[in-house]
């Protein structure tokens, strides 16, 4: 191929390094809520500086891109302006199945027609150590994509959120996992490879997917978090990758970036649950810890104080200061604007108020943080577990809505517990426990039977979220004064 | 630029992402994973540098496509994850100043 490609030009290596130090401004700018707007600016700049100057320097075909662009953009801005908060996991793991796809789409490009990516040697073959870096973004990208699609399809509930357990397969995985690494070396030494014939680079590609989903499957809704974390991670190594073999500075930041955030992402989801990230990857929590729970429900049911709505209402209407603890359950069932309305109706009795959200609570990191954000709750009333967790023992009224684990007090005591040692809510150290449930039925993902509903202290208010709370609303109406 | 520059540039690069995100805070995480989601799609580099050459060399039909196609996923995330970024960010409001308004 006798299209050479020149050096890229100073100018343009200076816009993708200003694109880059654009990106990092983006994530500063999360420090703090009133700097984050201005961060995202700074991420569309950046993002359009990195596409301006590609275009600049690849003139050609423009027509065409600019539709694709049109297309993707037009997709991607109508969803962006449809999705429902309580949809934001699904709609982050749909995405990073994009991201996933695009690195496989760029890197099978550039395996096709290495010479307008300016990879190959002098005899027209693609370089070693291009088709390591190219082999890599493949896979890493591949099983980004299987793996967010599996996610999205647990998230979205269009697939069981159950862990689904192959017989063997951690062997499978560790098998296939090899096979790649083996191939990738193999890949790089491979003459056919270099000439960008021989099936190798397809073999990678497909186990690359087979590994994204059997690496999933196993994985129980609730370690979402930790899984969502993680494939962020991963569409960051791959555009690193990729960034390698297109040796371009704003790719490589990018990607490293993404990557180290994912990661730190996912290890404070671990941390929060007291379990190691070999152990979430490895799965099936929630299916087999049947005989590992100390306290499971057996012997004689225990006894436990059920209330009604107007009972909620009317203790917390008499206290002095009310903490809300919400869970996933509460985005289930749509809870978070009733939720807000009965906090402004007890302020205005003069309760104070305040929100205390555990790190891993709902499926993805800050999860409940944004659907309180987007139900007018102030962000200096929610606070998080450290700040707020010595307050439980003076406050009147813990009101729990939809979580369950991440308040069991058996994490402090049980060491048989499948959830020992996670850091948890103290709500039992409340006057008065109010603990929203559906029924009384169901543990929680954990599999582990909470002490908490049959306290002294508590009571079990059990119907939907959504509409015990909009009947304590309604109550705080009628019963005022 | 060769292997070994790139490569302290990588490294420098996780190092900065380590610092930069540890400061993030808590309440700011999905916003977070939806803007970080939306830059990695700088990879749409890679795809158009595929779509524009596959228009001029010979034999690049295939690539041309596939750049093509990745130019549209990316892009779906780029305006999607900004948009959607700037929607949750939106939302993150203070409380009104009033007097009195707790204890």
């Amino acid at each position: 191929m006798e299209h050479a490609v020149a050096a890229t030009p100073a100018w343009a290596v200076l816009a993708y390094l200003a694109a880059g130090v654009l990106f990092i401004l983006a994530l500063r700018g999360l420090s703090s809520p009133e700097s984050s707007q201005a961060g995202n600016r700074n991420g569309i700049i950046g993002m359009a500086l990195a596409v301006g100057t590609t275009l600049a320097l690849h003139p050609t075909g423009l027509l065409l891109i600019i539709g694709a662009i049109a297309i993707g953009g037009g997709i991607g801005w109508v969803i962006a302006q449809r999705i429902q908060m309580t949809a934001m996991p699904e709609l982050v793991a749909g995405f990073h199945s994009l991201v996933g796809m695009a690195a496989v789409l760029v890197g099978c490009a550039a395996y096709l027609n290495p010479g307008a990516f300016g990879i190959t040697d002098a005899t027209g073959a693609i370089l070693a150590v291009s088709r390591v870096e190219m082999g890599l973004g493949v896979a890493i990208g591949a099983i980004t994509f299987s793996g967010s699609i599996i996610a999205f399809l647990k998230l979205s509930g269009r697939m069981s959120g159950s862990p689904i357990l192959l017989p063997g397969r951690h062997i499978i995985n560790l098998g296939v996992l090899a096979g790649i690494i083996v191939l990738t070396g193999v890949f790089a030494f491979d003459t056919a490879a270099g000439m960008g014939q021989g099936p190798l680079m397809w073999i990678i590609l497909g186990l690359s997917f087979i590994i994204g989903v059997t690496l999933i499957i196993p994985i129980g809704g609730a370690d979402m978090p930790v899984v969502i974390s993680m494939l962020n991670s991963y569409s960051g190594w791959a555009a690193a990758a990729m960034g390698f073999t297109l040796q371009n500075t704003a790719m490589i930041i990018t990607g490293a970036l993404v990557g180290s955030s994912g990661a730190i992402l996912s290890y404070i989801m671990c941390k929060a649950m007291n379990r190691s990230f070999i152990s979430v990857i490895a799965g099936g929590f929630g299916a087999d810890s049947g005989g590992g729970g100390g306290d499971k429900a057996s012997g004689p049911a225990k006894s436990y104080k059920a209330g009604s709505a107007d009972d909620a209402a009317f203790i917390m209407q008499n206290a002095e200061t009310v903490i809300i603890v919400p869970g996933y359950g509460m985005a289930v069932s749509q809870a978070q604007h009733a939720l807000r309305e009965m906090g402004d109706l007890l302020r205005k009795e003069g309760v104070s108020v305040k929100y205390a959200i555990h790190p891993v609570a709902g499926r993805m990191p800050g999860h409940m943080n944004v659907l309180l954000a987007e139900a007018n709750v102030p962000y200096d009333e929610v606070f998080e577990l450290e700040d707020i967790n010595s307050e439980f023992g003076q406050c009147d009224v813990a009101f729990v809505i939809g979580a369950n684990d991440v308040t069991n007090p058996l994490a402090k005591t049980d060491k048989t517990s499948p959830i020992y040692g996670m850091p948890i809510l103290d709500v039992e150290k409340a006057k008065t426990v109010l603990f929203i449930k559906r029924s009384m039925g169901g543990v929680g993902y954990a599999g582990v039977d909470n002490p908490v509903f049959y306290a002294d202290n508590t009571m079990m208010l059990l119907a939907d979220a959504k509409k015990m709370v909009e009947n304590i609303v309604k109550a705080l109406n009628g019963g005022g004064h | 630029m060769d292997f070994l520059s790139i490569l302290s540039i990588f490294v420098l690069a996780v190092f900065v992402g380590y610092y930069v995100v540890w400061s993030v805070t808590p309440a700011l995480h999905t916003p977070l994973m939806a803007v970080t989601n939306a830059i990695s799609s700088v990879i749409i580099v890679g795809a158009l540098i595929a779509a524009a050459a596959g228009a001029i060399t010979d034999g690049g039909g295939l690539s041309q496509w596939l750049g093509l196609l990745g130019v549209v996923l990316a892009s779906v995330n780029i305006f999607g994850g900004f948009a959607v970024t700037r929607r949750m960010l939106a939302m993150y409001k203070k409380k009104e100043k009033k007097p009195a308004a707790s204890k």
